[in-house]
């Protein structure tokens, strides 16, 4: 049954399950903790939740060092101040010397809404995956998250996992179980592949709705797991379909777009549309006339998809 | 726990110093200066009855942990490796070469005896507070001795606004199994650290934040030791150890001459240095 709820609503619950089930699990966060739910976790048990304040730097280097002591950690904050503030420690301490840390900041993407372009991260993706060791994760909706926070715990080495403020309608059910380095066909199509990210799973299924009716047949690809990204999968369906759109609420600079261009590229190049932020940064607004005014929606992701198909 | 006397100890140093010397000339390129600031206090560190570490187990769960934060002295890390036998010494002449362990600035995931990786300014802090953090956290719960961490900045570091955040954090923990060290030879690459960014007064920083703070001469290896066994004696707040060096120590002509900071002596000033420190060939 398709819930309305934000995806990080599935991070501190999770942790808060996690450490139930035995995991020496501990959140460090930076002053957002109701924001981000890590409050939950210090709810349950307050040494296992550190507070640096407003110090997004020290957050990953004090998590660094709990992980050094044996904790497996997990950082708060908003995803812009939680990767781009603290991109160095991020580089430098987490992944060099490859840690037990796992970022997993909240407030990722333009439906952070009326914050405005300060606050809506656009770039975390890209950032994030250019890291060596670094894996990523970009959860559809909240059975996902909760997912992505499960495997992040319970797989040794950094991870980014990228987690969002509003409310979106749920794709899985629960009890689903989602794994590192898989791509999830959720809808088969024959015409035209729409690969979507995070919160633009449920825009591209809508998307595909809209093409049926038109005879369009799309097929609908969530890629949970951005790196290490599920290349089969992709290959598969841009053999059958000839053509692809990507969708994600991220820069159309080097985030899903970007890794899907490498990978059909390489392998199997067929004509490409992204939907995607276009090189610039967002504004105010309510997160769904956001996702319109910047072409993110159902509607723009069809429109990209008849793009598409015409150029087969 | 490795006790030696501070004979001993200044051998070490001097050997250290020594070592330094001939990597680095070997490398071509790396950090004198600030390695050759630090020999006594890590020497002290290691060898002066203050660090639970033993040579035999280096990986040994209740070992106390130390953090070279300016990663850029790497070669007197690896010099107090090699006085370990962690590292053997015809080793440390890889430094910086292709395939070696002996990274430009330490790698843990390369050389064991490197407890984390740092190279990139102002983060060994936080990490040496987290370690803390965590240690403490696990004694509450498995019981077992307090481990301490030990942590080393340079005094241009400092100027990183994340050494900062970190020593908020420490003393509002109350880390008082946190021992930092400055290593205040007064230069950076720029020159005196007071003309590039007005630093002056590290002790009354660190007080103001909440630490306790104990000046010492940087070179006097008996005071070192006294300092590091104070500081580990204290209880309730984090223990800054603000150490006054000369940059380059022990070589003339490198001493306080911000151009040493990164740049390595070609053979003949090898030979001259090591002329000096007395391990000419």
């Amino acid at each position: 049954m398709t819930q309305t709820i934000a995806t990080r609503e599935g991070y501190g619950e999770t942790l808060v399950e996690l450490v139930k089930e035995g995991y020496d699990i501990m959140a460090v966060e930076a002053d957002l903790s109701g924001s981000t739910t890590t409050k939950k976790l210090q709810d349950l048990d307050p040494d296992r939740f550190v507070n640096v304040g407003i110090a997004e730097q020290n957050m990953i280097g004090v998590a660094a060092g709990l992980s050094l002591a044996g904790k497996t950690v997990f950082t708060g904050s908003f995803a812009a101040f939680g990767t781009g503030r603290c991109y160095d420690q991020i580089r430098n301490t987490v992944c060099y010397a490859d840690l037990d840390v796992k970022v997993a900041p909240t407030h990722a993407g333009i439906s952070v809404g009326p914050d405005g372009g300060s606050h809506q991260m656009l770039e975390d993706v890209s950032l994030m995956r250019g890291l060596p060791g670094m894996n990523v994760l970009v959860p559809a909706d909240y059975w996902a998250a909760k997912q992505a926070v499960r495997i992040a715990a319970t797989t040794p080495g950094p991870f980014y996992i990228r987690l969002g403020r509003a409310k979106v309608p749920t794709v899985y059910e629960e009890g689903t179980v989602l794994e590192l380095g898989k791509s999830y066909v959720l809808r088969e199509g024959t015409d035209v592949t729409l690969v979507a990210g995070g919160i633009e799973v449920a825009q591209a299924l809508i998307a595909a709705d809209e093409l049926a009716k038109e005879g369009i047949s799309a097929e609908v690809i969530d890629v949970f797991s951005v790196k290490p990204f599920d290349k089969p999968t992709l290959l598969a369906s841009v053999q059958k379909t000839g053509c692809v759109v990507t969708c994600e609420e991220h820069s159309t600079v080097g985030g899903l777009g970007s890794a899907v261009a490498d990978i059909i590229g390489e392998n199997h190049p067929v004509p490409l549309e992204r939907v995607g932020v276009r090189d610039m940064f967002g504004t105010s607004g309510e997160p769904d006339e956001l996702l319109a005014e910047y072409g993110l929606d159902a509607a723009g992701i069809a429109s990209k998809a008849r793009a598409a198909i015409a150029r087969k | 726990m490795i006790e030696e006397s501070v004979d001993k100890i200044e051998a070490r140093a001097k050997s250290m110093r020594i070592n330094i010397i001939k990597m680095l000339k070997e490398a071509g390129s790396g950090h004198p200066g600030g390695s050759l600031s630090a020999a006594d206090i890590v020497a002290s560190l290691y060898f002066g009855g203050v660090m639970n570490y033993s040579e035999d187990d280096p990986q040994h769960p209740e070992r106390d942990y130390f953090i070279l934060s300016k990663g850029h002295a790497a070669p007197v890390l690896y010099a107090v490796l090699a006085e370990l036998g962690l590292i053997p010494e015809d080793e440390l002449l890889t430094l910086r070469k292709l395939h070696s362990r002996l990274q430009g600035h330490p790698d843990s995931k390369k050389l064991p005896g490197v407890e984390v990786s740092t190279g990139s300014l102002g983060q060994g802090l936080s990490i040496a507070a987290g370690v803390a953090l965590g240690a403490r956290l696990n004694q509450q719960r498995d019981g077992g001795p307090k481990r301490r961490v030990f942590t080393l900045l340079g005094d241009g570091e400092i100027e990183e606004g994340q050494v900062w955040e970190a020593a908020m954090f420490a003393a509002h923990q109350g880390l008082d199994n946190l021992i930092a060290i400055v290593d205040n030879n007064n230069l950076q690459i720029d020159g005196d650290v007071r003309d590039v960014a007005g630093l002056d007064g590290i002790s009354s920083k660190f007080q103001s934040f909440g630490w306790r703070t104990i000046e010492v001469d940087g070179h006097d290896v008996s005071a070192i030791v006294t300092a590091l066994k104070t500081a580990t004696l204290l209880d309730g707040s984090p223990v800054c150890i603000v150490a006054h060096t000369v940059k380059g120590k022990g070589v003339s002509f490198m001493e306080n001459q911000a151009g040493w900071h990164g740049k390595a002596p070609n053979e003949e000033q090898a030979r001259d240095a090591l002329a000096e420190l007395g391990g000419g060939e």
